[in-house]
């Protein structure tokens, strides 16, 4: 048994303590806020009520929520489609040059995504390298406009959130039983069977954990569109930070927070149960 | 032929990737303000960049949160990391998955919650609220950084230690610490990356009395592009690359 020292208490308690402070306490204000009332001259009262909540299922939120989680979908979509062959290519590299492959995959998923995001605005303008560099080839005629529209938007949630995608399925594919694979080939498993009825559910939590890495930013990212995109292509993060900032609309923020903290609970959730099947069940499908 | 194809999808990722950044450092040097042709090399924006007063405020501004914030998550993420190791106490299970969840939940949920704390409280925000918020965001990081070393020892250490008459703080101390040192220097290195490149948290944790580099670069490119932020840009992304792969290095030889 370890006796209760006062140094035990100490390395339970500051960290603990800091946490409690500074993240449950903060959210627990931001659920309190979430039903509060905000009277015509934007002063928010203390008076309780669900018309935040309700002024989320309306049309105008609903539109930002739409084309928001549109934009996310879609952005995690073509990372998945392209992270997952990626991802297997790696695992199956010769070590030494697998080591620094994943370093050089590991540098961009730690860069600050605004210094990304503007390295892309050089890319993308009118007379950016990449207009420049098609028009020379002949290739276009006049230069496309790409920055400021949604394309850029997309492109560059793309290209900023494709190693959250990358890295959590080389992980999870890293993992994989090849015995298994094997002996559902010695079994007479066509590639085709041995992708989707073992490779595929095993590795499902990495599909989940980097679905999740990948589309939760990608609805909060608001800098993105404020470098790239037009005024219309508004991500729910652009929504919230305008409520605190421009509006004043704190309540409607912070349901709006509530919402995106529910979202994450679901995805969370989800993973937790692929990961309980993934390790019992992975068993039974080879059985 | 598969084999080339393979290889050719890699590169065409990685191409992906780095072409934007390469080209950013590339145009740092520039002679040209405007335009996207090569005319010559300059060290020139780099000179503006470091005589611009406000810029080299903020830059210091930035390394002082950074260094503050990640030394102190690298503290508590440590003890953290050790307690949850080391005892059982109430609350240890849910404590753990809110480590994880943490990491996971969007910054600007983070970065919203934290603002109403300290309006609340009626602390008007700049350096010090920023210093802690930098610190909340860094120390699951950490937690998990350390943990993931301190989960593979042998256990037999600490009893080895207890018998020999240790305290729990002499244990964590001598025995503990030193074997942890490697993990304890990757979390911290990449806890001052996270808090030298944040700006959804910092945006709404920080006011214009104390302003820092990725907020200053934020207003600035809205404005639009000068060569003076390709160099600053550059500069900062050769910080990272230097400290992650340093945190890498020491990561992997771990792991070997």
């Amino acid at each position: 048994m370890v006796r209760k020292s006062r140094f035990r208490n100490f390395a339970i308690g500051s960290p603990m303590l800091w946490i409690a402070i500074f993240v449950v306490v903060p959210y627990i204000i931001v659920v309190l806020f979430s039903f509060l009332t905000r009277d015509p001259e934007g002063i928010v009262r203390w008076e309780f009520t669900l018309a935040n909540y309700r002024e989320i299922i309306s049309p105008v939120f609903l539109r930002v929520c739409k084309n928001s989680f549109i934009l996310a979908l879609g952005t995690t979509a073509i990372t998945l489609l392209t992270a997952y062959p990626f991802a297997y290519i790696l695992t199956r590299i010769d070590e030494n040059i697998r080591r620094f492959l994943l370093l050089l995959m590991i540098i961009p998923f730690w860069t600050s995504s605004l210094i990304r995001t503007y390295a892309l605005i050089i890319l993308l303008k009118a007379n950016g390298i990449l207009n420049t560099l098609l028009l020379s080839l002949g290739l276009i005629d006049e230069p496309l406009s790409i920055l400021y529209t949604e394309t850029a938007v997309f492109i560059g949630l793309v290209y900023t959130l494709l190693p959250f995608m990358i890295l959590p399925l080389y992980a999870s594919l890293q993992k994989l039983d090849r015995s298994f694979i094997e002996a559902a080939r010695d079994l007479g498993a066509t590639s085709r069977h041995v992708f989707f009825h073992i490779v595929l559910p095993l590795t499902l939590p990495g599909i989940i954990a980097g679905s999740t890495m990948v589309f939760l930013p990608a609805l909060g990212l608001f800098y993105i569109p404020d470098l790239l995109g037009g005024a219309r292509s508004m991500l729910i993060g652009n929504f919230i930070k305008n409520q605190f900032l421009t509006t004043g609309h704190w309540p409607l923020g912070s349901a709006a927070c509530v919402i995106l903290t529910l979202l994450m609970f679901m995805l969370l959730l989800w993973y937790f149960i692929s990961t309980r099947k993934a390790h019992s069940g992975g068993m039974e499908t080879v059985r | 032929m598969k084999r080339i194809f393979q290889s050719a999808y890699l590169f065409f990722i990685y191409l992906f990737l780095y072409i934007p950044i390469l080209i950013l450092v590339v145009y740092s040097f520039n002679t040209s303000r405007f335009s996207t042709n090569w005319q010559g090399f300059t060290l020139n924006w780099y000179r503006v960049l470091f005589t611009d007063g406000p810029l080299m405020e903020a830059f210091a501004n930035s390394l002082i949160i950074a260094l503050s914030s990640s030394t102190i998550a690298t503290v508590l993420g440590t003890l953290g990391a050790f307690a949850f190791y080391r005892y059982r106490f109430l609350g240890r299970q849910i404590m753990y998955s809110f480590v994880y969840i943490l990491m996971m939940s969007p910054d600007i949920v983070m970065g919203i919650s934290l603002l109403l704390f300290f309006i609340t409280l009626g602390l008007s925000v700049g350096a010090v609220t920023l210093l802690l918020a930098h610190v909340t965001f860094c120390l699951p990081f950490v937690m998990v950084t350390v943990y993931a070393r301190i989960s593979g020892f042998d256990r037999n250490i600490i009893d080895v230690a207890k018998d020999l008459g240790a305290s729990e703080l002499q244990m964590f101390r001598h025995v503990m610490l030193p074997m942890l040192m490697p993990g304890i220097i990757a979390g911290w290195l990449l806890s001052f990356t996270l808090s030298l490149d944040d700006v959804i948290v910092s945006f709404f944790t920080t006011g214009p009395s104390f302003e820092i580099l990725p907020l200053k670069i934020y207003s600035m490119v809205r404005l639009g592009i000068k060569p003076e932020i390709n160099a600053l840009s550059a500069v900062m992304f050769l910080v990272s690359l230097f400290t992650v792969t340093i945190a890498h290095f020491i990561i992997a030889k771990e792991n070997r």
